[in-house]
């Protein structure tokens, strides 16, 4: 499987994300950096790492929503391929306007940073099919804003039509709902803020977000 | 008759140096100096650059050993972690600017420990951090703390490189001076090492980074002062990061690295521009031509003194071998980063530097560096006090109450509020961070089977009662924490944090803490590879307690050998290693139900501490050891809560020894730990601890859910989680 790991300024889970894809794929990831305007050719999954691109300046993942590669990564979202976004990652899809909704400051007002408890709300999405019947898992948050909001509409839509995909089971952050990751409505894209590619090692994190990967290549 | 440069006045002079070191610069240039020499002097001869009284008793650490690649005098220390790789890591204190502005003087503390380790070629792996703060009812603790986590938290979460543990004390003594002690640790391969060494004559002097502003003018003259009253004035000399800027620093310097293009590297730390180019051309014995308008400025009319001593963050100077100022250029443009060829290397010994066409500064730098003062500042020995034993103190009336008390008190509190806020597994290769039950982190040799157990350790209040004890006892405590996880430890670098040294008492205080701690080192084969000085942490003529803080590294040699103390399962048979004479001198016991703070502290055998930590190793090796927890702060008590609290088993102790019961739970005596053995092994770690030699106590069996001690006292696990976990959030006013 043909992967592409996006590296902007101040990315910092480029490296763990491309481990982890390469774990699970058997083929390293192309890292792209922000300032190419087109995915290499044949690329079938992408992924928005972790981090602080552009240092969260102005909003976390504003800059990086405007940055040269994002028209090829809306385009490679429109074709209905796979594209994950994963913490900033996931704060830099909500900027793009792929998936709805805000991520605000922690309720806390802290950083946060322990393994999470989640729920997985719906097993039948390309990035949770491998999870089975499996609904528990554990895998680590590490964030200063991932409250996640969103309109009562708006909310109550993604509810009912499968897009609420994680939630947690103890709420880290003040998100409504406990929304932890969330697809579009057509299924191929989801951002979440625990981190997945942080739990696919027995020495590091547990294993519970290898599934996410596996799934992806499943579908892909 | 002294002389004076053109607008100097002898007010400016003074302000700058001691009269007699004034007096030395005048002879070095045979005329006076101008402001920017001046400056420049000053600077390099502050206590914080030239450690002109300490030095005298750091040469007694030793600094060698068969691991050592590189010891103190680099950017930070180097050793051989085998495979062709090396672990670089140094400690350094941020304690001026953190008391003054909390989150950007912690913050910054991040960054230059981190710039101090991947200037020498390493990626950085992890981040500890060393703090103390005043006593928790003290009105300045809370905005402190919140400021100080919120610095190191903001920094290091934003750089991505994991904070994996570290120590946080409450006393008194740190009222006026808090202490922020900041260590980081990187990997890089032996023969991809970079120096500050290596410059010839002939060479690119280039600047990279962020511009130079106004900010951290004399910051390094601020960390060698004492404060009083008016120390919230000096709030602009405080230095202010950008973590962004220096993730991108990170990586474009490792992406110059894997290229053959530098001749030597130094990054911008305390006295900028002036101590970076100073210390390479010293270690390269040539000469600089810098022409300072190329020095990229962020705030216009900058002068020449402004800019050879600002300390503006994210900056680092490279000397190049020639003709290769192109590759350099094109990775910095890449990361937009700013890239100057601010001058060259010359063979004439002399730092020259020239500003708006004319020449500012022309010194010989032989004598900056090398006639820096030294001074043999008198000191005076500890007067020692009286040991205390369990013999000589009444026992509580409620042990229950007792032990409870004692878990809830500051030192021995969970610090979950503080760790939480730091990203303890970004580069995914954290295998024990401050939520695990382990004395050390764990962090893996990326792509390797093996990993780096990292500490920092140190017990203030017994470097005060007995500063060579103390000092023992700090290197002590380290190698127990790294042999408690199972690794091999391999060197330390330290933090010596201490008061005024023109006073006998403090120089006293520091010269017995080096005593003790060289003694450890040697005994222990654990050397000292790099290091930093705080003096001067105090206010209004009051000290802080001497606080050596010593950080640790070891090697795991393979994954599977690692040792924590969660784990624990109904039907292991518990066991102390080391003998207990119930010492509760300088102990928290003592602080915390007594209300004492006198006593000598707990003896360090250092012989003993070896054989006991090397058989304890030995045993994790041979997987006889289920869980293993070094006895420090609280004694076995402190230990036995955490295990149990950490493994959701009860551990029934038996107290059958002569020993009164408060000596026995209590006692700090060291070269102790607590294990659990699987039933099935008991009997042969008994004949191995025979066959060495090593005490080795039946104490118990583990099984329930409470801490028991003889089935008649008793304490809940859930009770015990709930006040340990009680103090933070009730200090921070966030208690639910």
């Amino acid at each position: 499987m043909k992967s592409a790991v996006i590296v902007f300024p101040g990315s910092n889970c480029d490296r763990d994300a491309a481990m982890a894809i390469e774990k699970v794929t058997g083929t390293a990831p192309t890292m792209v950096w922000h300032q190419e305007t087109a995915l290499p050719d044949g690329t079938e999954f992408v992924m928005l790492p972790g981090g602080f691109s552009y240092g969260d300046y102005l909003r976390c993942g504003a800059m990086a929503g405007v940055s040269n590669i994002i028209p090829a990564v809306k385009a490679h979202a429109e074709d209905g391929k796979p594209l994950l976004g994963v913490c900033n990652g996931f704060q830099v899809l909500i900027e793009t306007g792929l998936l709805p909704g805000a991520l605000m400051r922690n309720a806390s007002l802290h950083f946060v940073c322990e393994k999470s408890p989640l729920t997985i709300e719906n097993g039948n999405t390309q990035f949770t099919s491998q999870y089975g019947a499996n609904r528990d898992v554990i895998i680590p948050v590490a964030h200063h804003d991932g409250n996640y909001f969103a309109d009562d509409e708006t909310l109550d839509r993604i509810e009912s039509e499968g897009q609420v995909v994680f939630r947690y089971a103890r709420n880290p952050n003040g998100s409504a709902r406990n929304i932890a990751g969330i697809t579009n409505s057509e299924g191929n894209v989801m951002g979440m803020m625990p981190h997945p590619e942080r739990a696919i090692d027995v020495d590091h994190g547990g294993t519970d977000g290898l599934a996410v990967f596996e799934s992806i290549l499943g579908s892909a | 008759m002294t002389q004076f440069a053109d607008g100097i006045t002898p007010e400016i002079a003074a302000s700058h140096l001691p009269a007699d070191e004034y007096e030395k610069t005048v002879e070095i240039l045979g005329r006076a100096p101008n402001i920017v020499e001046l400056g420049i002097f000053s600077v390099m001869w502050s206590e914080h650059c030239s450690y002109k009284s300490s030095r005298t008793h750091l040469k007694n650490f030793p600094v060698t050993g068969d691991k050592v690649i590189q010891g103190p005098g680099e950017n930070a220390g180097v050793v051989d972690i085998g495979d062709g790789q090396a672990c670089i890591f140094k400690m350094e204190s941020h304690n001026h600017p953190s008391y003054i502005e909390p989150y950007q003087g912690a913050a910054t503390g991040v960054g230059g420990i981190l710039r101090d380790v991947f200037t020498m070629g390493a990626r950085p792996i992890a981040l500890m951090n060393a703090l103390r703060f005043g006593a928790p009812e003290h009105a300045k603790t809370r905005q402190l703390v919140s400021g100080v986590v919120a610095g190191i938290g903001g920094y290091g979460n934003c750089v991505g490189v994991p904070t994996v543990g570290g120590e946080t004390n409450f006393h008194s003594g740190y009222n006026g001076n808090i202490l922020v002690n900041a260590m980081a640790v990187g990997i890089a391969d032996t023969d991809k090492i970079f120096y500050a060494r290596g410059a010839e004559p002939g060479q690119p002097i280039v600047y990279v980074g962020s511009k130079t502003g106004r900010d951290g003018i004399h910051g390094a003259t601020m960390a060698s002062a004492e404060f009083d009253d008016e120390s919230d004035e000096k709030r602009p000399t405080v230095q202010v990061g950008d973590p962004f800027v220096e993730k991108k620093l990170i990586e474009a310097c490792l992406e110059l690295m894997d290229t053959d293009a530098i001749a030597a590297v130094q990054d911008m730390g305390a006295a900028g521009l002036t101590s970076s180019s100073v210390e390479m051309a010293g270690k390269g014995q040539v000469g600089l031509q810098m022409d300072l308008d190329k020095v990229p400025q962020r705030e216009e009319n900058m002068s020449a003194y402004e800019m050879m001593l600002s300390e503006s963050q994210e900056r680092m100077l490279f000397i190049l071998k020639p003709g290769k100022e192109h590759i350099a250029e094109a990775i910095f443009n890449k990361w937009e980063l700013d890239v100057a060829t601010i001058g060259e290397t010359t063979d004439t010994g002399r730092m020259v530097l020239t500003h708006k066409g004319e020449t500012v500064c022309d010194i010989p730098l032989d004598p900056l560096a090398e006639d820096a003062p030294m001074y043999e500042r008198p000191w005076a020995r500890a007067i020692p006090e009286p040991a205390i034993l369990a013999s000589e103190l009444s026992q509580p009336n409620d042990y229950a109450e007792t032990i409870l008390t004692m878990m809830v008190s500051p030192d021995l509190s969970s610090k979950a509020w503080i760790w939480k806020q730091y990203d303890r597994h970004v580069m995914a290769d954290t295998a024990a961070s401050s939520e695990d039950p382990a004395d050390a982190a764990i962090v893996r040799v990326h792509g390797t089977n093996k990993a780096i157990a990292i500490t920092t350790d140190c017990t203030p209040r017994y470097c005060e009662n007995h500063p060579i004890e103390g000092g023992k006892q700090a290197v002590a405590e380290a190698w127990r924490n790294l042999t408690a996880v199972g690794a091999d430890p391999i060197a330390i670098t330290d933090c010596m944090n201490f008061g005024n040294p023109e006073k006998e008492n403090i120089m006293g205080q520091f010269a017995e803490c080096v005593e003790g701690m060289s003694e450890a080192c040697r005994v222990l084969n654990f050397p000292v590879v790099s290091g930093n000085v705080s003096l001067y942490n105090e206010t209004n003529g009051f000290a802080i307690p001497p606080t050596p803080a010593v950080g640790g590294v070891g090697l795991i040699p393979d994954m599977s050998m690692r040792m924590g103390f969660g784990g624990v399962k109904t039907g292991d048979i518990l066991m102390v290693v080391g003998d207990t004479a119930g010492h509760l001198g300088a102990s928290i016991y003592l602080k915390v139900i007594e209300n004492r703070e006198d006593g000598c502290p707990p003896p360090v055998d250092l012989d003993v501490e070896k054989r006991n930590g090397d058989f304890v190793r030995g045993q994790i090796r041979d997987d006889a050891i289920k869980a293993c927890h070094d006895l420090s702060d609280g004694g076995l008590a402190a230990a036995a809560s955490e295990m149990a609290m950490a493994s959701g088993t009860g551990l029934n102790l038996v107290h059958d020894s002569e020993l009164e019961l408060h000596g026995w739970l209590f006692g700090e005596d060291q070269a102790r730990y607590l294990l659990a053995i699987n039933e099935a092994k008991a009997k042969d770690i008994r004949k191995a601890a025979k066959a060495s030699g090593v005490p080795l106590h039946v104490i118990g069996i583990a099984g329930g859910n409470a801490l028991t001690i003889n089935g008649t006292i008793e304490v809940s696990i859930s009770d015990l989680a709930a006040v340990n976990e009680s103090f933070m959030p009730t200090l921070m006013g966030e208690a639910e």
